[in-house]
């Protein structure tokens, strides 16, 4: 922007031999990276591999153990954000970090407020924040308190915000994780929009037809090291999954015997919970898995709480042919019912705990005798979670805030299954959870189902509940709004019913 | 696996890092002793001690409660007010003479104690949990109510035990001793041996420990959260109700202004003790430890003259911040 063009022939970004050790581990290994004027280039690999340090040392977060950056051609160091902001590199965080409770004008000033002599310039910084807006292609009045926001939304404000530095290297942090595919479309508009005023883009993602769509190049990280850097168009999607992973991917999803027809361990009929889910009625069979589909704000995850109690409901629900009306959780977990939460961190495991206490809290009856608990069954307990959920952990004695995303997920697995729930429910069962866990929860989804526990995954992710699912019915604005079984289980009839628009109106 | 050695190596902390936390209160008492030694050699001897101990006795049996409550994530600010009111109800009741054998009136009025202190403690647990009103808020307004009874009782005066026979009977109580320790130290360590067993050892405490480590994973799990949380108070009400039972037999009287500022000295113990403010983290010997360190720092600053004995409050304060500040920087590691 107010940077004058530099020589085409040196890149625009430039670092060489970039590595980063913390304590004796090396996470960053010899990475080189060229960003150019107007390209997108994208940086994919699987959680902890090295992605996030990359982005943290060239936005000046970090600085890196050995390593060169140049800006045009000239090397620099950063001590810090600021002194990368100053350089006019940017980074919009994945997180969205605004004050919710400021306007969207006041977010995007915050710290750097307009002023005509002592009093705060309103007009200006309400006519800023709307041009930047629109300048992205949104429609948002700059006097809207942030917190009556959609995500997207907010996301918007918050790219607004960092754009309104003079930027020439602007660095997305995964920004679609909780983007809609409406919502995301309309980013990637955004992005093209940068780039086309010759700024580059920094990208980084795992979800690669996004990837694909957007990228003019792209970058694979392993294991802390660069394995291979390619012309988007010279790649597809699969040979970027196997490069990430470092092997074949094509068995990501167990193999599953169709269900025969069984007893329906679970009736549902006309449930709503009120604000979020209307009239919902469906059924469970035992040894089914069952798909939620729909967009983020469905209200997927407020009908499967309002039915285990968690939140207010209305309607009927039968347990096996007996009605039922769980009002609190402890009800429907004696009846056998378990829910897994998406929020793993804030609602699943008690991240300052230890291992034991996490994984027995539900279920603590179990290991409590007259008086006390019994602490050598609860470490017995926790010897046999490990081994059954293959729980990767150096010692058992840590705290389940120190695993990573796919372990928590066994750990909180493992807490539920403690107590031999007839019907389980998973919501978001691989969110933020790298290929090689993922193929492990799958398969033990898969098992869960085999030895006739009955199943429901809520998931955004459709390929995944293609893959696992047996039946799956899509939700749209609260309402159950059709289902897809056998060969129409494909994205294209999900999105259809997800969106209520075909795809072509979509885009 | 490489990414299972990454993240080993990354985080070295464990839960065993958290020690540190739990042992400072005991090293700062184990200095305090030092600098006491060193600044009065009456300080060292053991009837200065166990006075010391025993005089710390109120303090430390409500701080127990406390830290059921805090650790919970809940606060109670009325427990100095509700032990004037439970103590001038217990003494109207030894001087009604509604029952004549004095012995007898005693068991009474003691169990009529720990009834009131457990309803006490139950109208605070239901005024926050039921009642959704922030601990803060709620325990405020109690403290107000149960002080204000207590003046009224009082008519703003002192309400003192009249008979003789129950006063010579109840006395022994504070200030008797069993096989030469005093009744008061009995009584702080049985109660927190009860304490430490309910909150380690029990479902019950491993359930307090969840809800104030975080209320959501506790209400996912399929806990109470608020008959957790409502029990920790009425816990909090008996201790209370004990300490109205060591603290009626030392003068025979309550006043108006009996047990001013205790609850702010109680909450003091149990951060000082190690158990987070926030809750989730709770700390039994810690609380104890902490009631002994306010009350040695007085009877250092009492014994010593380099400090005017007027200053006890201002040296409290500073204790809680430090501790505060301790307490921070040992979990940054």
């Amino acid at each position: 922007m107010s940077f004058a063009d530099a020589n085409p022939a040196v890149p625009l970004f430039e670092a060489t031999g970039l590595s980063k050790t913390f304590g004796v581990v090396e996470v960053l290994k010899d990475i080189n990276l060229t960003v150019r004027a107007g390209e997108v280039h994208a940086i994919i690999g699987e959680n902890g591999a090295g992605k996030s340090t990359l982005m943290k040392i060239i936005a000046g977060n970090l600085a890196p153990t050995r390593g060169e950056m140049r800006i045009d051609g000239e090397t620099v160091t950063f001590s810090g954000p600021v002194d990368a902001e100053h350089r006019g590199i940017v980074l919009v965080h994945q997180e969205i970090l605004l004050a919710p409770d400021l306007t969207v004008a006041q977010n995007i000033y915050l710290g750097r407020e307009l002023h005509k002599g002592v009093f705060i310039d309103d007009r200006r910084m309400n006519e800023g924040a709307a041009k930047a807006v629109r300048g992205l292609g949104g429609d948002i009045d700059p006097d809207t308190i942030v917190s009556r926001l959609s995500i997207a939304q907010r996301q918007l404000v918050q790219i607004a915000r960092v754009l309104l530095v003079p930027h020439r290297i602007v660095i997305f942090d995964e920004p679609t994780a909780s983007l809609t595919p409406h919502e995301t479309d309309a980013l990637l508009k955004v992005i093209r929009q940068i780039r086309a005023k010759g700024v580059g883009v920094l990208y980084i993602s795992h979800r690669l037809p996004e990837v694909k769509e957007i990228a003019d190049r792209v970058t694979v990280l392993r294991d802390g090291k660069l394995v291979a850097s390619h012309e988007t168009s010279e790649i597809q999607p699969a040979d970027m999954a196997r490069l990430m992973v470092g092997r074949d991917v094509a068995k990501l999803y167990p193999d599953r015997h169709a269900a025969q027809a069984r007893e329906t361990v679970l009736e549902v009929e006309h449930l709503s919970v009120p604000g979020y889910a209307q009239d919902a009625s469906f059924q469970l069979k035992k040894g089914e898995i069952l798909g939620f589909a729909g967009l983020v704000g469905a209200g997927r995850t407020e009908l499967m709480e309002g039915m285990v109690g968690l939140r207010p409901s209305r309607g009927a629900v039968r347990h096996l042919g007996k009605p039922v009306n769980f009002r609190d959780v402890h009800a429907s977990l004696k009846a056998g019912i378990v829910y897994l939460s998406e929020d793993r961190k804030g609602k699943g495991l008690l991240l300052t705990k230890d291992l034991i206490v996490n994984l027995t809290l539900a279920s603590l009856g179990k290991f409590a005798g007259a008086l006390q608990i019994d602490r050598k069954r609860e470490s017995a307990a926790l010897d046999k979670a490990i081994r059954d959920f293959d729980i990767r952990t150096g010692r058992k004695d840590i705290l389940a805030g120190q695993l990573s995303g796919g372990n928590q997920q066994k750990l909180l697995l493992a807490k539920m299954m403690l107590l031999d729930p007839s019907i389980v429910i998973i919501d978001e069962p691989t969110r933020g959870i790298d290929i090689g866990n993922k193929e492990q929860i799958y398969k033990f989804i898969a098992n869960l189902a085999e030895e006739g526990r009955s199943i429901i995954v809520v998931s955004s992710e459709m390929p995944e509940l293609i893959g696992i699912c047996d039946r799956i019915l899509v939700m749209r604005s609260g309402r159950i709004v059709g289902e897809v079984t056998g060969d129409h289980m494909n994205e294209n009839e999900i999105v259809v019913l997800a969106t209520g628009v075909t795809k072509g109106e979509a885009a | 696996m490489a990414n299972v050695a990454t993240e080993t190596a990354k985080a070295p902390k464990t839960s065993k890092d958290w020690d540190m936390a739990a042992v400072a209160p005991f090293i700062a008492l184990a200095l305090l002793l030092v600098l006491g030694y060193f600044a009065n050699p009456n300080f060292m001897t053991i009837p200065n001690l166990l006075n010391v101990v025993t005089r710390s006795s109120f303090i430390a049996v409500i701080a127990l409660g406390a830290t059921y409550v805090i650790t919970a994530g809940g606060l109670d600010l009325s427990v100095g007010a509700m032990l004037a009111f439970v103590a001038s109800l217990m003494i109207l009741f030894l001087n009604s003479g509604t029952i004549a054998d004095p012995s007898m009136a005693l068991v009474a009025g003691m169990a009529l104690a720990i009834a009131i202190g457990a309803v006490c403690g139950l109208a605070n647990g239901l005024i926050t949990t039921i009642g959704r009103i922030e601990p803060f808020i709620a325990t405020l307004g109690t403290m107000g109510i149960y002080r204000g009874l207590t003046t009224w009782l009082s008519q703003g005066g002192a309400i003192t035990v009249r008979d003789r026979d129950i006063l010579a009977l109840y006395r022994p109580v504070y200030s008797g001793s069993f096989v030469g320790v005093p009744i008061p130290i009995i009584v702080i360590f049985v109660t927190a041996a009860i304490a430490a067993f309910v909150l380690y050892r029990t479902r019950y405490g491993r359930h307090v420990t969840a809800v104030g480590s975080n209320e959501d994973v506790a209400r996912y799990s399929g806990i109470s959260i608020n008959r957790v949380r409502t029990v920790t108070y009425v816990i909090q009400g008996l201790c209370v109700a004990v300490a109205v039972l060591l603290y009626v037999p030392r003068l025979g009287s309550t006043s108006a202004t009996t047990g001013s500022f205790w609850e702010l000295q109680a909450i003091t113990a149990v951060v000082v003790g190690g158990t987070a403010l926030r809750g989730g983290v709770g700390r039994i010997w810690g609380t104890i430890c902490g009631a002994f360190i306010l009350e040695i720092v007085g009877n250092i600053m009492l014994l010593s003259n380099f400090v005017s004995e007027y200053l006890i409050g201002a040296i409290q304060g500073a204790i809680i911040i430090i501790a505060m500040l301790v307490q921070r920087s040992l979990m940054r590691k």
